[in-house]
């Protein structure tokens, strides 16, 4: 029995369609990812899973309760970390943690295990009203507060935009540490590069699910060959890329760029070396490079865009 | 040439803030050059939005010196205003206002006359291919097509440098890669882009990048530079290098 089913879920905000025909399954101890830019339909899926809105269309259970008949039982086993802060401003850094022990008829010191990791790293500012914390102490005691009734379930709703690369790798630290304890977790984020850290990830465009597999089978999946150029400006590298003639498509991926071809080429290195550097480039590098999960969501993109919508 | 002979766009000499005992940003020195994309990195509380809205002439320093187009941060703060373009993620257009109201507004706020206005607003409708959009509201727009438009009005008045604070976050990597393609189009244009992120890719596709570590510059130099300092491959590894032995951790 999985631990989250939707299915063909669909919820539109007047002309909107936010969320269409989602089916979802999460297995028991699962971290999930639900991977996508704003507008993909995360924050929707999060708060009919949580049974604080109801979909137009579609079933969806949480721990075998069904979110709309169930949806008390559901509560007790859900820890939910919102997007937007939403904790109480006003109240200290301890006091919120005792409020919501208090709303689930516990105590800080019965669970106190399961957030201890997190929580000493809030202890010197536990006197500190929420509302003065800085964004990566926010994240932690929102996590605090989700877990400390020791739900069945975590589902946190982007917990590392616009915080800073360290902050999110202690984060990501963090939700392995549960993940061994049995929770299971769905968390989305806009990060490609944090989908490789999930066990399976659904990949969301406006609304829909474009695919949903392992990080390994996704970067397998991608269909061209893919390799990756180097030359001393970026710009003009790009715009002389996307005119070569076998190209498929090709994106600024760091310091290169990667570059897919409609058609494989056995002499490809050399074809686009002489090309480039006829372009007048310096220090032209291109070597074959395995696919990111990134490359493949752009694919999907693309394909998703010029595919006619059904 | 005319870069050479106005010299850097942005100059800072030991700029400092502090609030009472705290000192929020601490003697940061460096000059970014006309035409320079300058990435200005730095952890949660590094001290990044501080710097950043110094030199945007909205708060003022402490100590130190520092020019912004030609302007002095200390005394010449309203100048510095009309001179830049700012765009942030959390602040850009008005949602309720339509897409050719956003540009008459932005325009009026800078002090353009309305014949400029409306003769630049057809150019910059045509180039985003908006035309069939002008008068739709901004907040019905494609979160994607919002940002291009936003940062177009961030540059409606040819500031001499732009501003963009964590201007990608949450986009799709397609559009953000666009927005990049905006950006170079502008850089190559002579525009100074002085820009925050927390997408180290993006870091890799600044000129020069600086980072920030408890309120002083720790590293400033071209990513490939960067990267041969610490040893690493990557400018995430940079960032971790020298961000996980900050002191004023979030």
């Amino acid at each position: 029995m999985p631990a989250v089913e939707l299915t063909n879920i669909s919820k539109a905000y007047g002309a909107t369609q936010a969320v269409r025909n989602v089916s979802l399954t999460v297995e028991p101890g699962e971290l999930f990812g639900l991977i996508g830019p704003d507008g993909a339909g995360k924050t929707t899926l999060f708060r009919i899973l949580a049974t604080l809105l109801l979909a137009d269309a579609g079933t969806a259970t949480v721990a075998k309760h069904d979110v709309v008949r169930e949806f008390r039982a559901i509560r007790n086993v859900v820890g939910y970390m919102p997007g937007r802060f939403s904790l109480y401003q006003d109240l200290t850094v301890q006091e919120n943690l005792e409020f919501f022990a208090a709303v689930f008829r516990t105590t800080v010191r019965e669970n106190y295990e399961l957030v201890r990791d997190i929580y000493e790293q809030l202890v010197p500012f536990k006197d500190r009203r929420a509302g003065a914390l800085s964004g990566g102490m926010k994240q932690k005691l929102a996590l605090c507060c989700a877990l400390i009734h020791k739900p069945e379930l975590l589902l946190l709703d982007e917990p590392t935009t616009g915080v800073d690369a360290v902050s999110r790798q202690e984060f990501w630290h963090m939700l392995s540490t549960l993940k061994e304890r049995g929770i299971t977790i769905v968390v989305s984020t806009p990060y490609m590069d944090e989908a490789a850290l999930c066990e399976r990830v659904a990949l969301l465009q406006t609304g829909q699910v474009l695919r949903v597999d392992t990080p390994a089978a996704l970067r397998e999946s991608y269909p061209w060959p893919l390799y990756a150029v180097r030359a001393a400006r970026m710009h003009p590298l790009l715009q002389d890329l996307r005119a070569y003639p076998a190209a498929h498509s090709c994106y600024a991926f760091g310091e290169t760029a990667h570059l897919s071809l409609a058609q494989p080429d056995a002499a490809a290195e050399a074809h686009l070396k002489a090309y480039l550097t006829a372009k007048g480039h310096h220090d032209v590098s291109v070597a074959p490079v395995p696919a990111t999960i990134e490359d493949t969501f752009m694919d999907l993109l693309q394909t998703h865009h010029s595919a006619p919508v059904s | 040439m005319k870069t050479a002979a106005i010299g850097p766009v942005i100059r800072c000499e030991k700029l400092t803030k502090r609030f009472g005992a705290f000192t929020a940003v601490d003697a940061i020195s460096f000059a970014v050059a006309p035409g320079e994309i300058f990435g200005f990195l730095g952890a949660n509380g590094a001290g990044k939005t501080t710097a950043m809205r110094m030199l945007c002439g909205l708060l003022g320093p402490t100590e130190g010196a520092a020019s912004v187009a030609g302007f002095d941060v200390f005394t010449q703060a309203e100048r510095i205003k009309q001179h830049i373009g700012y765009m942030s993620q959390k602040f850009s257009l008005y949602e309720d206002l339509t897409v050719r109201e956003n540009i008459r507004f932005y325009g009026g706020i800078y002090g353009l006359k309305t014949a400029a206005i409306r003769e630049k607003t057809d150019a910059l409708l045509q180039r985003l291919g908006l035309e069939a959009e002008r008068n739709t509201l901004v907040g019905s727009l494609p979160l994607g097509w919002k940002q291009k438009l936003a940062f177009s009005v961030a540059l409606f008045h040819d500031p001499a440098v732009v501003f963009l604070d964590e201007p990608t976050g949450g986009v799709d990597p397609i559009t953000r890669r666009q927005f990049w393609d905006l950006i170079y189009e502008a850089a190559a244009r002579g525009v100074t882009v002085f820009i925050t992120t927390h997408y180290m890719d993006e870091a890799e596709y600044c000129d020069r990048v600086s980072i920030m570590v408890d309120g002083k510059i720790e590293a400033l130099d071209k990513p490939a530079g960067l990267k041969q300092q610490f040893g690493v491959s990557t400018m995430d590894e940079v960032f971790l290098h020298l961000a996980r032995g900050a002191k004023n951790v979030e």
